[in-house]
């Protein structure tokens, strides 16, 4: 099984070090992971935004550079989910037959990491140690477009040391939605302030997600009023060992 | 267009402002918040309560989406049948047209006054409004009704159009208004609950007994018995539907179900989902008019007013599937903190941002499909599957391509996403862009973030620190540790896929 991994724009730009767990964390299972470097971005931005034809490009380019691969793994729930429910929506509207199929063949070899762990490598101890009080935030496009059900907690709760605590009314969303922070800036705010409210509720250390968008969002927030508490993608607590104590 | 009438209220400001303002009100959102979650739970609750209910959803889906499909021939077959039954069918192709058709009706009875039983389509075609023009009263009758129109308020809710007022509030709009319109409050008027209902109750009861005339919407009609269906709670609507001589329901073209047994799947679907109730108290209905029971004059007002627009839209049309329960007002983390007002139409919430737009067009409500994060609770909580995240990414699609037809300089906006577009078209663009953004970052960050930053930046940082871009990224670091290749060392020996020879391609395949 040849293995790549999307690392998404933003990951790719901001945060390196959860492709860096990423790729620590399969290789830790044995597994060869390649990194395309031809790929750039899945269109999400774009085409959440309205811009659909500028998608185009990049529903293309992505279709391209993943089709020789056997699965194709990205620490991003939405990217994920964009791929998955909305190129084929793109690749008909603006692009041609050619690539409606190219797209039909890859997207579902697209899997978001902890479905990827879980249903193609059947693992759910994945041998990390975490002395740390997490808690975690199912993102929305996890729970809601890719259906990841229980799986991040799953592989959470096989950590070592681990003390996962549970977020309250963790299935909101936590008001980011791409621009639509920027759109609507007040409305984001509040639901932010319930968000960050419930985290601080649990006395975590970490906030965990499977989406750095996210985690950006209310990790920025957290940040602002110096509460202490970090973010951490679902990744990098995985990649994280007894050798390595954070 | 004409007949947008109540479907957008003139004047109302973009989302984002309304919202702003609706944010800031402090009774408000503690009394949405209780609302919205008691009845959250308990539509949970009942839902989980049947096996089947995924299957009850799929079915009320399917026939929602066949029934569009042939409509015409629906309610052709409906006009049919309510015909035979004794009643009269009217068609408005729009607001003005359906105002029209029901003032002349009611004038020719010689009233002055009618009984309303809670209704959308009435509301959106701002009937009360146009029968008051003509002199002619119209009482709402639904407790919520009562309180918006006794407070001369709007309707914020589908289900509950007085949602956002508290028990303290609606004693003081009874005992300030009720006079004005009739009995007034009793003195010693408390908040308890049960108080304010009697109150109502007293108010209403003399209306009740005098009308002459009612209107109501409909919840559904069946095309083949011509049966009228009204689903409600407190049974004002079946005093109003049974009490008076003649009765006069508009109702919106989608509203029409093929058959009387499609009620099975609806019937167990709606009350769940709208007031989380396993069965709705009242369900009344009546098929034309029976000699010596009930109203013996009853006229069917069948309301187009953007909806067959809307329906031959292939993404958008699932709106019109909607049977107008609210679960997704209800579970919507924008609309629970925003409430109704804030979308400025009869339709709030995220049914109303994808109806909204569709059926005054797109110009008129440019700012409501961003009323949204795209979390998708709505999708799950419909009863009738309608995919409202699909439809709300469709309308944005529309609103940047009727903003770039209208305009002869590109927005802000489309500048900086052709520009990022541009960047991301190309890993070595998107490299170099990220050396520039590291670059920078680290002129205006702090211990590794960025804090608070003026201008167009305020609406991000204003209260989200950033973290700086990193030094060092993910492609940068593969180059350096692991190589040229994309497989790690170069282990394999093909050949990188060129980022060159691909664009060409491209090109010329087009």
């Amino acid at each position: 099984m040849r293995i790549a991994l999307f690392i998404t724009c933003f990951n790719d730009t901001m945060f390196p070090s959860t492709g860096r767990a990423v790729i620590t964390l399969l290789e830790r299972l044995g597994h060869t992971v390649e990194f395309p470097q031809a790929q750039t971005c899945c269109g999400q931005m774009h085409f959440n935004t309205g811009y659909r034809p500028e998608t185009l490009p990049m529903v293309r380019r992505f279709a391209e550079v993943f089709e020789e691969y056997d699965a194709v793994v990205t620490p991003s729930g939405s990217c994920a989910g964009m791929v998955r429910d909305y190129h084929a929506v793109v690749a008909d509207q603006y692009g041609d037959a050619a690539l409606s199929e190219a797209v039909g063949r890859v997207a579902p070899r697209v899997h978001e990491l902890s479905e990827f762990l879980v249903d193609v490598l059947g693992v759910t101890d994945v041998g990390a140690y975490f002395p740390h009080r997490v808690t975690y935030h199912p993102t929305c496009h996890s729970l809601r477009m890719l259906r990841v059900g229980d799986r991040p907690l799953r592989l959470l709760r096989a950590v070592k040391g681990i003390d996962l605590v549970e977020l309250p009314d963790a299935e909101s969303c936590c008001g980011f939605g791409g621009t639509f922070a920027l759109k609507n800036p007040d409305v984001s705010n509040a639901m932010l302030a319930d968000k960050m409210r419930h985290v601080l509720d649990t006395g975590a250390e970490y906030l965990c997600a499977g989406d750095n968008s996210c985690l950006t969002h209310v990790g920025g927030g957290l940040s602002r009023l110096r509460t202490g508490v970090g973010t951490l993608h679902l990744a990098e607590i995985l990649a994280a060992t007894e050798g390595g104590v954070r | 267009m004409s007949g947008a009438d109540n479907v957008i209220w003139l004047g109302a400001p973009a989302f984002p402002d309304a919202a702003r303002t609706a944010l800031a009100d402090t009774r408000q959102r503690a009394n949405l918040r209780r609302a919205t979650g008691t009845i959250r739970d308990k539509r949970l609750a009942v839902a989980a309560e049947l096996e089947d209910w995924e299957e009850l959803r799929e079915r009320a889906a399917a026939v929602k989406r066949s029934t569009l499909r042939h409509l015409d021939q629906h309610l052709l077959r409906l006009e049919q049948a309510v015909t035979a039954a004794g009643g009269t069918v009217h068609w408005a192709a729009d607001a003005a047209e359906a105002n029209r058709i029901v003032t002349n009706l009611v004038q020719a009875t010689g009233e002055s006054e009618v009984v309303k039983v809670k209704s959308m389509a009435t509301q959106e075609i701002g009937l009360n409004e146009a029968l008051a023009e003509a002199g002619i009263r119209a009482y709402e009758t639904d407790l919520a009704e009562l309180i918006v129109q006794l407070g001369n308020d709007r309707p914020s809710h589908i289900l509950v159009p007085a949602i956002h007022r508290g028990r303290s509030e609606i004693r003081e709009i009874f005992q300030r208004e009720m006079g004005a319109w009739g009995k007034p409050a009793p003195e010693g008027l408390t908040d308890d609950p049960r108080d304010l209902a009697e109150a109502a109750r007293l108010h209403l009861r003399e209306k009740f007994l005098r009308a002459k005339v009612a209107v109501s919407g409909a919840n559904f009609a069946a095309a083949d018995t011509g049966t009228v269906v009204v689903v409600e709670s407190e049974g004002n609507g079946r005093m109003c539907l049974t009490l008076p001589e003649t009765l006069i329901t508009v109702m919106g073209i989608e509203k029409v179900l093929p058959s009387f047994t499609d009620l099975d799947v609806f019937l167990q679907l709606l009350p769940r989902s709208s007031t989380g109730e396993r069965m709705n108290p009242y369900t009344s209905l009546w098929t034309g008019v029976t000699e010596d029971d009930g109203p013996q004059y009853f006229h069917l007002v069948l309301l187009d007013n953007g909806r067959t627009a809307t329906l031959a839209d292939e993404v958008g049309r699932q709106a019109l599937s909607c049977i107008r329960c609210s679960a997704c007002l209800n579970v919507c983390p924008v609309y629970e903190r925003t409430g109704g007002h804030a979308y400025g139409s009869v339709y709030p919430g995220p049914i109303g941002a994808v109806l909204t737009p569709q059926l005054v067009g797109i110009e008129q409500a440019a700012s409501l499909p961003f009323a949204s994060t795209l979390c998708g609770a709505c999708y799950d909580a419909c009863p009738v599957k309608i995919n409202i995240p699909e439809v709300l990414v469709h309308l944005r699609a529309e609103a940047v391509e009727a903003k770039r037809a209208a305009r002869l300089l590109p927005t802000p906006e489309a500048l900086a996403m052709k520009a990022a577009g541009a960047v991301l078209a190309s890993p070595r663009r998107l490299a170099a862009a990220q050396r520039l953004g590291a670059f920078g970052a680290r002129l205006v960050a702090r211990d590794g973030r960025i804090g608070a930053l003026p201008g167009p930046f305020a609406r991000w940082s204003g209260t989200r620190d950033t973290p700086a871009p990193a030094r060092e990224s993910l492609r940068a670091w593969w180059r350096r540790t692991r190589g040229d290749g994309d497989t790690p060392q170069g282990s394999r020996t093909r050949g990188r896929p060129g980022e060159n020879s691909r664009t060409t391609e491209e090109g010329e395949r087009r």
